[in-house]
């Protein structure tokens, strides 16, 4: 078997496209092997929200190092990515929230991070249809939202400029000796594998501990200017953190076309791709707390999908525990349209060898081997 | 106040001929039936409007006759959703609703199909069965020449409207070949008197219009409104004025509720046995969804499935003689109107395929499937959800159709809550700040 490929890569997911676009850049041979369309999946599920999160050191790290990347990247954006940089307003509904507003801050500020405290009269201004009496919120400014299916797009058409090759096909397998093996028996040589297959990554990489948690979303006709951020809720820091129940939090996106995206849910052990009446309610009913109003507006559609989740909810970048021929680039939970520009780069620097701009251990799949999958 | 849940034992969604006639059958059975229509009229697309101002026999004598049956009509009222098995949700404009059944019959019905070609999204150009309800209400279009072009027995019938409401018809373009056509003049006549008679009576106002046949639309001229259309017959292309160009190329099912509760489909249609029962136990279907096949054939397949829906299984087998004749008038209609090659290729690069989302083919025709295409240049996702597109997609790229997603129809947000007591909880308070266009 001629070995054809230094790398090939098993998703077309944004995460996917993006570690392919990274490595072709980066000068390796690339091939990326998809079932489906690109950007199909978790991807087109998503709201294609790019933030800066602070839950951990180390999420932080990854979602600023890659928020920076897209800026970089967005004079080069196509208009179909729909860029637009409408910032982040976390609200706070009572003082306790607010303490969370000011806690985060000062993570930001000091770390450079540009945000601004708006108190209650602040966030009504700012946002006219939010419900009164909101103790306030804190806008996060370089945040922004984009259509996840045109940006994966992007990615794939980036790495092809830089000789990386497509191919639609399923794979059955990840060899141990590097590449892959086709569902009609077909086996493609390459240096090593990446599985970049995202909430189907499991089935690739038995045992690898990645769970998929169910989200549904709504979208609306266009009404242009009824919010004006991302909106979330800090509550949602408290449901999205439990790792058991189902949870719902409100979480409200505008798109250039007049659009809006409202979730958001978050289930386990939910495999089936079906709305869940009784999730769709809660959900509903938690946005319509905040933004009393919405109830009559006009939805056009509602969708699942399955985010891909990680014990300690950081992605797995980097060779599997099981063989330096097999690696991972997956695991990014609800976050993986932020982090994609991240991923695609720190992949590429393992794989070339180059010092990373972040560090790259904490995202290291050795770190969840067993004994060590505990997490704080 | 109205409670908002109902149950009843047969439930019939759609009130043209197939919905008319199956609650009938069932009702006059003595079984508990409702008739849930998007409309507030009794007759549908087909026999819109007799209900305020009777013309035809036929449909006066299926609306009073419902009537009589003692079934119920839930009138303005949309199904969106089947939450769970034997519950439709639904959306009237004084709220949601939640509709229970034990059997449920689809009568949805079908809508025109609409081809873009160059110059379709001008002002005046229009769909024809769409304009001849826009005559019918008042809108007008007296001395208005008028050009009407496409595929399909609707047309005659449209133009012939027109004419009555004083429009000025100034052709008729059948992109079927008059030997078709004639064949199929000729088998129906043999085979339904009465059809051809009908036909007659249409033909005799369209006396001194020009009808041709094996003649298409290529496209439609004007700066901010349709000016003229120019057709070819594929040897020589001429161009007529019009303020109107009436465009349909026959119907498209409409089998989104269906598949939304998870019916099979067969190239296109609702797939069902001889008691029109569709895969899906207890849900049945008639007229249009199983095939275009027009009025008399909507009717026997609603009778067949209101009595089968009802228990009365001998009764409906006396039926199926009757319905087969109609199967092969349908058969025979979608043979002479089937499209041909040169209609399916009229659109440009440049020419928008998808309306909502202002996605032109150039962009569209890239992809090799429908989830692609959708994905990638947001056709199909926008307030229509594909109604115009997808079918177009299907027919002009080949593409396949995809799972329907809820709500059925765009509903308002306040309706995909499930129907309980504290319902109401969320007000309805205004909107503040949005300018809402489009």
């Amino acid at each position: 078997m001629n070995q054809s490929f230094d790398i090939v890569i098993v998703g077309a997911g944004i995460v996917g496209a993006a570690c392919a676009a990274a490595c072709a850049r980066g000068g390796l041979k690339v091939l990326v092997l998809e079932r489906g369309p690109i950007g199909g999946g978790t991807t087109a599920a998503g709201m294609g929200h790019i933030v800066v999160m602070d839950d951990s050191e180390a999420q932080f790290a990854l979602t600023r190092y890659s928020r920076n990347l897209w800026q970089d990247l967005r004079p080069q954006l196509p208009d179909d990515v729909e860029f637009d940089a409408c910032g982040t307003l976390w609200v706070a509904a009572d003082e306790e929230e607010m303490a969370e507003v000011r806690r985060k801050e000062k993570f930001y500020s000091e770390r450079g991070v540009r945000v601004e405290v708006l108190d209650g009269k602040g966030v009504a201004k700012a946002e006219p249809n939010l419900r009164p009496g909101l103790a306030g919120g804190l806008r996060v400014l370089g945040d922004a939202v984009l259509y996840p299916p045109c940006a994966a797009r992007f990615f794939m058409e980036q790495a092809q400029r830089h000789g990386a090759e497509f191919r639609s096909g399923e794979v059955q397998a990840l060899l141990p000796e590097g590449g892959v093996q086709l569902r009609d028996g077909t086996r493609l040589s390459a240096g090593r594998s990446v599985n970049a297959a995202g909430a189907c990554s499991p089935a690739l990489s038995p045992g690898l501990p990645v769970r998929k948690r169910k989200g549904h979303l709504v979208i609306t006709d266009r009404y242009p200017g009824y919010v004006h951020h991302q909106i979330v809720e800090l509550g949602y820091l408290k449901s999205a953190h439990s790792m058991t129940k189902d949870s719902v939090a409100f979480n409200i996106q505008p798109r250039k076309t007049g659009q809006m995206l409202v979730g958001s849910s978050r289930q386990f052990d939910a495999e089936d791709t079906g709305v869940d009446q009784q999730i769709l309610d809660r959900m509903l009913r938690r946005a319509a707390e905040y933004l009393p109003s919405l109830g009559n507006l006009v939805a056009t559609r509602v969708w699942t999908g399955h985010r891909p989740t990680t014990p300690d909810k950081l992605p797995l970048i980097g060779p599997s525990i099981e063989s330096d021929r097999i690696w991972l680039a997956t695991g990014h939970e609800g976050l993986g349209i932020t982090t994609s520009t991240g991923t695609g780069q720190l992949l590429a620097d393992l794989l070339l060898g180059k010092t990373s701009l972040i560090p790259a251990a904490p995202y290291a799949p050795a770190r969840l081997a067993k004994g060590e999958a505990h997490h704080g | 106040m109205n409670s908002r849940a109902h149950e009843f034992e047969i439930v019939i969604v759609g009130a043209g001929p197939a919905g008319l006639a199956a609650a009938c059958a069932a009702a006059e059975n003595g079984k508990r039936v409702a008739v849930l229509d998007d409309t507030p009229w009794l007759g549908g697309q087909i026999w819109r409007g007799e209900q305020a101002q009777p013309a035809q026999p036929g449909a006066q004598k299926w609306i009073e006759r419902f009537r009589r049956s003692g079934a119920t009509l839930i009138d303005q009222t949309s199904v969106i959703a089947s939450p769970r098995p034997g519950v439709l949700t639904a959306e009237h404009p004084s709220g949601g609703r939640e509709i229970r059944f034990q059997k449920l019959i689809l009568a949805t019905g079908a809508r025109e199909l609409l081809l873009p070609f160059p110059g379709w999204m001008l002002p005046g150009v229009v769909a024809a069965g769409g304009l001849q309800v826009l005559a019918k209400h008042g809108w007008p279009v007296a001395g208005k020449k008028v050009v009407v072009a496409g595929t399909g027995p609707l047309l005659l019938a449209v133009a012939d409207g027109l004419k009555k409401y004083g429009a000025h018809v100034v052709s008729t373009a059948e992109q079927a070949p008059l030997a078709r056509v004639a064949g199929f003049g000729l088998k129906l006549l043999l085979a339904h008197p009465g059809k051809i008679l009908q036909g007659l009576g249409i033909k005799s106002r369209l006396l001194g219009v020009p009808q041709r046949f094996g003649v298409w639309p290529v496209r439609a001229e004007g700066d901010r409104q349709v000016r003229s259309v120019t057709l070819t017959d594929g040897q020589k292309t001429w161009t007529e004025d019009c303020d109107l160009l009436a465009c349909g190329f026959n119907l498209v099912p409409n089998v989104e509720l269906p598949l939304a509760l998870s019916c099979e489909l067969c190239d296109g249609f609702v797939r069902v046995d001889k008691w029109q029962a569709t895969s899906v136990e207890n849900i049945y279907c008639a007229g249009e969804p199983t095939g275009i096949g027009g009025v008399d054939c909507a009717l026997a397949e609603g009778r067949i499935a209101g009595l089968a829906a009802a228990g009365r299984k001998d009764e409906a087998r006396q039926l199926f003689a009757g319905r087969a004749r109609w199967h092969r008038f349908r058969a025979a209609m979608a043979e002479t109107f089937a499209l041909r090659p040169e209609v399916k290729t009229l659109a440009a690069d440049d020419t928008i395929f998808c309306r909502c989302e202002d996605a032109t083919f150039g962009r569209v025709k890239q992809f090799s499937n429908w989830r692609d295409a959708k994905l990638q240049t947001r056709c199909g996702m926008g307030a229509c959800q594909g109604r115009t597109c997808g079918a177009a997609a299907r027919v002009v790229l080949g593409f396949g159709m995809e799972s329907v997603r809820p709500p059925v129809l765009p509903a308002r947000i306040l309706s995909l809550l499930t129907i309980s007591s504290d319902s109401t909880t969320i007000a309805e308070t205004k909107i503040t700040g949005t300018n809402q266009t489009l």
